[in-house]
């Protein structure tokens, strides 16, 4: 056998070498940013260097020519240095302003949306979904790319009462993480087992310990060693299926799209928040998910018109109060939007402040 | 020219309207080479069927243990025989990007290059822990293609039950927020623990995140089981030409509506010229001849709503560190846990500051790998064993900045009260 190559374990790399130089030369010397116009960012540092930047969005999963026409637009029109945001949007950092105009010019007339900054609906994080993940339950990519398609203008223009952060995520383990709107598969049947692989394929005690509501048992079937789940006691929240394939969660059918909002990453003003249960039961309609989208637009459209200015999603609502959010956004309220998980009491109102 | 195409119509809708389409690229990519075509043959599918038709498997890269994400197909015919063969193997490399996610043209074209050539020329940037995302390779060329991202002086990521990689935000380099240098703590973090990564041996995963500010722009509270979040002590630094500015443009009502009646701890006042507190930790910024802010700096949670609506007029103070959270996760398995206060403030800006930022991720990693069950993150364990056994074994000291409220049930032994009470009189005395 040839010898095999030793990794080298140089972990993450240094990124000064990769830094436009503008901001390698200011690092952690910056006093000043404003918003010229949407999709662009300006900063100063102390000594008076300047840098702009023009933030677009991307589909995430690129294609290497993507990659390349984005390198040789940074190149022709920029300063040949980028990064990329959290969620997905890449930014273009130029040190002179003449070259702001052009470089949006270019990016909009090769298919790159500008904007995600400030006060818009910016890209949405998402995951893998039937691209690559062992277990979703319904695409990331074609969700986004069909709700960025709607959302397109909020985008671009910036016109909301503060940042709106979106999230999608194709099974209830949520790897999209918390924002303002989050859209989220919701698995309203238990798991279909398939009895003949559960032995083989699974390590029976681990799946036991992985069900946050202890439904699973071990179980003999048909005489072969395999798990049976308690189907008055399951949650339906899959997560038994990662560690034991044969144990199905996703439904073609019954596995829903759930919408929650309010959740906020940021401190400001009030501390973070998790989302919250709005809206369910809608269908998972590929390739575009028209009922998906006409939710979150009405949800988008209620808060852009009842919010003040820097009140996030949360904000808003802690303002005007759920009655009022479900009111407004003509959403119904039901039974399964009380909590009674662990610590679901301190979800309750418990005192006399209604709103009338 | 790769094979003939198989027929999507269902992606091929994807195809249309304004925002970039991943479908579009996909095909680009199918032009050239038979993994894209038949991969697209296996998502029309799933499209059709709702159901995916990934498993994972057992795949890596000599001398790690994680990092690649195994993807074997399960669509198979009757004869057992994969639906779409050219894509059978289609893994993931997760490969840890620059602190900041800062790149050069000249980077990303080689990055292309390597990927052009032993993958599928599909590139994710960036998976939802931080990754570059490499995806679709076959596993005979997962090798080939890490040895040389690994020559261009990048290495794998973490996977599985391991220290995973780490985000920082954009920072020092771009942002005046900043409170810390982000880049250089996580890049001491991970890559002293880096066998953590490469060899994954913890009870489950392990996430440090980077902010550098309380606006915490890589959601280091909710996602991460240790949150190092930039903060300071002293008072908010105040540009009065910047003030003076914002409000000609914005003027009394943008100032109360805006900023004074939006702050949550009540720390700010409109205050007549001449007539603000600038002492005992108050302060003052002129905003025209006549009004001044006044600022409560003792009573200020940092929370960052007032520096972000008068950008360079108030800024963090100079007495500059970081907060330390921990805990944070999503759903699995007891719900979404938020990481708690464990260390109110410490200094991060000396060599001996971040050897200490250093020892601290090392005791957290031991401490967990020793003490949580097997799948149960960090939050998880503080919640089994409580905050108080967890700071005890931790070595870490209690402070009421940890809690939002005392308890309010007597369910607690306090066998031990005297000799607490004598702790809390000892830390005090030392300045603790």
């Amino acid at each position: 056998m040839a010898e095999m190559r030793q990794p080298i374990e140089s972990g993450a790399p240094d990124p000064m070498q990769y830094m436009h130089p503008v901001m390698r030369k200011n690092y952690g010397h910056w006093v000043y940013h404003s918003h010229p116009r949407p999709g662009v960012l300006y900063h100063r540092a102390d000594g008076g260097d300047e840098v702009w930047t023009v933030k677009a969005g991307t589909q995430r999963q690129m294609d290497h020519y993507t990659i390349r026409k984005l390198c040789d637009i940074a190149d022709q029109f920029g300063d040949g240095h980028v990064r990329f945001t959290a969620r997905s949007n890449i930014e273009f950092m130029v040190s002179s302003e003449a070259k702001v105009n052009p470089l949006i010019d270019a990016l909009t007339k090769n298919g790159f949306p500008v904007g995600g900054t400030a006060n818009s609906v910016s890209m949405i994080a998402h995951t893998q979904g039937w691209l690559h993940c062992d277990i979703p339950g319904t695409d990331a990519s074609g969700v986004v790319k069909a709700l960025m398609d709607e959302l397109y203008d909020e985008f671009v223009k910036c016109e909301m009462p503060n940042r709106v952060k979106l999230s999608t995520s194709c099974c209830e383990i949520n790897c999209g993480g918390q924002a303002d709107i989050a859209i989220v598969i919701q698995h309203t049947k238990p798991p279909k087992i398939n009895h003949d692989l559960v032995a083989n394929v699974c390590e029976r005690p681990s799946v036991v310990a992985r069900c946050p509501v202890a439904a699973i048992r071990p179980a003999l079937v048909n005489g072969k060693p395999s798990l049976e789940v308690d189907e008055r006691k399951c949650v339906c929240c899959g997560a038994c299926f990662p560690p034991c394939p044969p144990m199905q969660i996703n439904d073609p059918e019954h596995s829903k799209i759930a919408i929650w909002v309010g959740g906020k990453n940021s401190n400001a003003r009030t501390r973070p928040t998790f989302h919250k249960l709005v809206a369910a039961g809608l269908p998972n309609s590929a390739p575009r998910w028209p009922e998906t989208a006409a939710v979150v637009k009405n949800i988008l459209n209620t808060y852009k018109n009842d919010a003040q200015p820097w009140e996030r999603m949360a904000d808003w609502i802690d303002r005007i109060g759920w009655p009022r959010f479900f009111e407004k956004t003509g959403l119904p309220f039901t039974k399964y939007h009380i909590d009674n998980w662990r610590g679901a009491r301190a979800t309750l109102n418990a005192s006399a402040h209604i709103r009338f | 020219m790769a094979k003939k195409m198989h027929d999507t119509p269902m992606l091929d809708q994807l195809e249309s309207g304004p925002w970039p389409s991943f479908v579009t690229g996909l095909k680009r990519l199918a032009q050239e080479n038979d993994m894209m075509v038949d991969l697209l043959g296996q998502l029309e599918t799933s499209y059709e069927t709702k159901k995916g038709y990934w498993k994972g498997g057992t795949v890596g890269v000599f001398g790690y243990g994680g990092g690649v994400i195994p993807r074997f197909t399960e669509l198979k015919d009757a004869n057992e025989k994969p639906v779409f063969p050219d894509a059978a193997e289609f893994h993931t490399l997760r490969i840890q990007p620059p602190a900041g996610m800062h790149y050069s043209t000249d980077l990303l074209r080689k990055m292309c290059d390597v990927w052009q050539k032993h993958g599928s020329g599909l590139i994710a940037f960036h998976g939802q822990s931080g990754d570059i995302m490499f995806q679709g390779v076959s596993t005979a060329n997962v090798q080939p293609a890490f040895d040389e991202f690994n020559e261009m002086g990048f290495d794998l990521g973490g996977a599985g039950p391991a220290l995973r990689t780490s985000m920082s935000c954009v920072g020092a380099a771009r942002c005046e927020m900043s409170c810390y240098d982000e880049s250089r703590a996580l890049q001491t973090v991970i890559n002293n623990n880096i066998d953590d990564m490469h060899r994954p041996a913890l009870p489950y995963k392990f996430k440090f995140k980077f902010a550098g500010c309380p606006n915490d722009c890589v959601n280091s509270i909710q996602r991460s089981d240790m949150a190092v979040i930039g903060t300071w002590r002293d008072n908010i630094r105040t540009d009065e030409k910047l003030a003076r500015e914002w409000f000609a443009a914005n003027g009394m009502e943008g100032l109360v509506n805006n900023v004074v009646t939006r702050c949550p701890s009540k720390a700010l006042a409109v205050k007549k010229a001449g007539e603000a507190r600038t002492t005992d930790g108050f302060s003052a910024v002129a905003l025209d001849d006549a009004t001044a802010l006044e600022i409560d700096n003792h009573n200020c949670v940092r929370c960052m709503h007032c520096l972000n609506v008068m950008p360079g007029a108030l800024l963090p103070g100079k007495d500059k560190g970081v907060t330390i959270l921990v805990g944070g996760k999503s759903v699995l398995k007891i719900g979404a846990t938020m990481g708690t206060v464990v260390i109110p403030f410490m200094k991060l800006e000396s060599d001996e500051d971040f050897d200490k930022l250093n020892e601290l991720s090392r005791n957290m990693l031991d401490f967990f790998a020793e003490n949580a069950l097997d799948h149960e993150r960090t939050g998880e364990m503080i919640d089994r064993i409580g905050l108080s056994n967890f700071l005890e074994g931790m070595g870490l000291e209690v402070d009421a900045n940890m809690i939002l409220q005392p308890r309010a049930n007597p369910y607690i032994r306090m066998d031990g009260w005297d000799e607490e009470v004598e702790k809390a009189t000892e830390r005090k005395a030392s300045g603790g």
